[in-house]
């Protein structure tokens, strides 16, 4: 089938002007011209967005769950990084 | 001629957007004078936090307990990562980093002149941690709103991330103002040497701020200079009732009418001396910055050995 042949991109839409665009699906298309117009047609058919990024699945690298004790567990033993882990007196305590 | 109605209408849908309180994103079209104005402040804002690793960096060795030794490490290790975030922020504008660094480096880009002032006893660290980035935090959390979409998306993850730095030197201050009297003597001289230079890290007064109109106008900047300065010394008081310590500004006085602290005049002479390059640090903290950038030239290097090598025998095996 010719259809094998697309390549995948994932779209990701900015809902909103001032937000972050948000993955929200992929698609397959010829180029990446094709891949935007898909994607208006795929994903915004009720004005979820005002901007759409396409980019081709194959140029995401991305690290597995498998791997995420190596990735994320030395975050666990560092509370000090967050601002709750400072007790403060009350009259002080708003900063 | 076709050309300037053209940029006439550009420039009105630019400012209409503005307005409406609509962020403007890095495709749009934008003044060159607006991307300009973004680019020095927010490859300032890169600079300075950077640059803000020196100080506090001098004392990761000599932090008092493991734990500070592990707090302080990942507050600079912060900072390293705010300045990155700013550096991609200020690139979405089309500069590359190299020549905001190369710009650093060769005195023609500022960075905030607070960090040229040296870190000079561990109550240095707290007052830093409590006042300089008290007073970063006011300037930030008001910049969340400010017009360009990437510089406002980084400030909200900036201060979400930043919420302790402040927390952890209040909490060195309070150690040692509840400490002994030598102890106590230092939270004192501390206070003292940051107070008024973490006050004019707001810049200068609004009559006498270079870029402060049209970055107001634009909605660069939410609040004025003095407008978040007043906040900060406000919200300063207390926490230093609170420590037992005497306040370094004599003049300092809650006005009733205006409903704010009224205060001393701060050293303008002093202010524009650092910036000018004759602050107590400013020749050591470039110098710093260029050997460790000097010194990382060899990752770099191999890092595109590597690629080369890499593409010969991608080339090779085709």
């Amino acid at each position: 089938m010719a259809d094998s042949q697309l390549e995948l991109f994932e779209v990701f839409i900015r809902s909103k002007r001032g937000l972050d665009h948000k993955h929200v699906g992929s698609l397959h298309a010829q180029d990446h011209a094709q891949a935007l117009e898909y994607a208006r047609d795929c994903y915004t058919r009720r004005s979820e967005g005002v901007s759409i990024w396409v980019v081709k699945s194959s140029d995401i690298c991305a690290s597995q769950e498998e791997d995420s004790e190596c990735f994320f567990d030395p975050s666990d033993d560092k509370p000090y990084r967050l601002a709750g882990y400072y007790r403060l007196p009350d009259p002080v305590d708003n900063m | 001629m076709q050309g300037d109605a053209n940029d006439r209408e550009l420039e009105h849908s630019f400012l209409r957007r503005i307005g409406e309180e609509q962020k403007i994103e890095p495709k749009d079209w934008m003044p060159e004078a607006y991307r300009q104005s973004l680019l020095r402040q927010i490859s300032q804002h890169a600079h300075s936090e950077v640059i803000g690793m020196q100080p506090e960096g001098n004392y990761l060795t000599r932090a008092p307990s493991l734990r500070r030794k592990a707090v302080l490490l990942a507050k600079v290790q912060d900072e390293a990562g705010h300045g990155l975030y700013l550096y991609s922020a200020a690139e979405t504008l089309g500069t590359p980093r190299s020549e905001m660094i190369a710009a650093l480096q060769s005195g023609a880009a500022k960075y905030a002149s607070i960090f040229n002032y040296p870190a000079q006893t561990w109550g240095d660290v707290g007052a830093i941690g409590w006042l300089v980035d008290g007073a970063a935090i006011v300037n930030q959390v008001s910049l969340q709103r400010t017009s360009y979409g990437p510089y406002a998306r980084g400030m909200v993850r900036i201060c979400k991330e930043e919420s302790f730095h402040q927390r952890q030197g209040y909490e060195i201050m309070l150690m040692l103002a509840q400490g002994s009297a030598a102890q106590r003597r230092m939270a004192q001289d501390s206070l003292n040497r940051f107070y008024w230079p973490a006050l004019m890290m707001f810049g200068p007064t609004d009559s006498a701020s270079a870029h402060s109109a049209r970055a107001m106008q634009w909605k660069i900047k939410r609040e004025t200079n003095d407008e978040l300065r007043q906040k900060f010394i406000d919200q300063t008081v207390p926490q230093i009732e609170f420590l037992g310590l005497q306040h370094p500004d004599p003049e300092i006085c809650w006005n009733a009418e205006r409903n704010h602290y009224d205060h001393g005049e701060i050293d303008w002479d002093e202010f524009y001396a650092v910036i000018n390059g004759n602050g107590h640090c400013n020749r050591q903290r470039l110098a710093h910055h260029i050997r460790a950038h000097r010194a990382g030239a060899w990752v770099r290097d191999a890092v595109a050995a590597h690629q080369q090598k890499l593409a010969q025998r991608t080339a090779a095996a085709t």
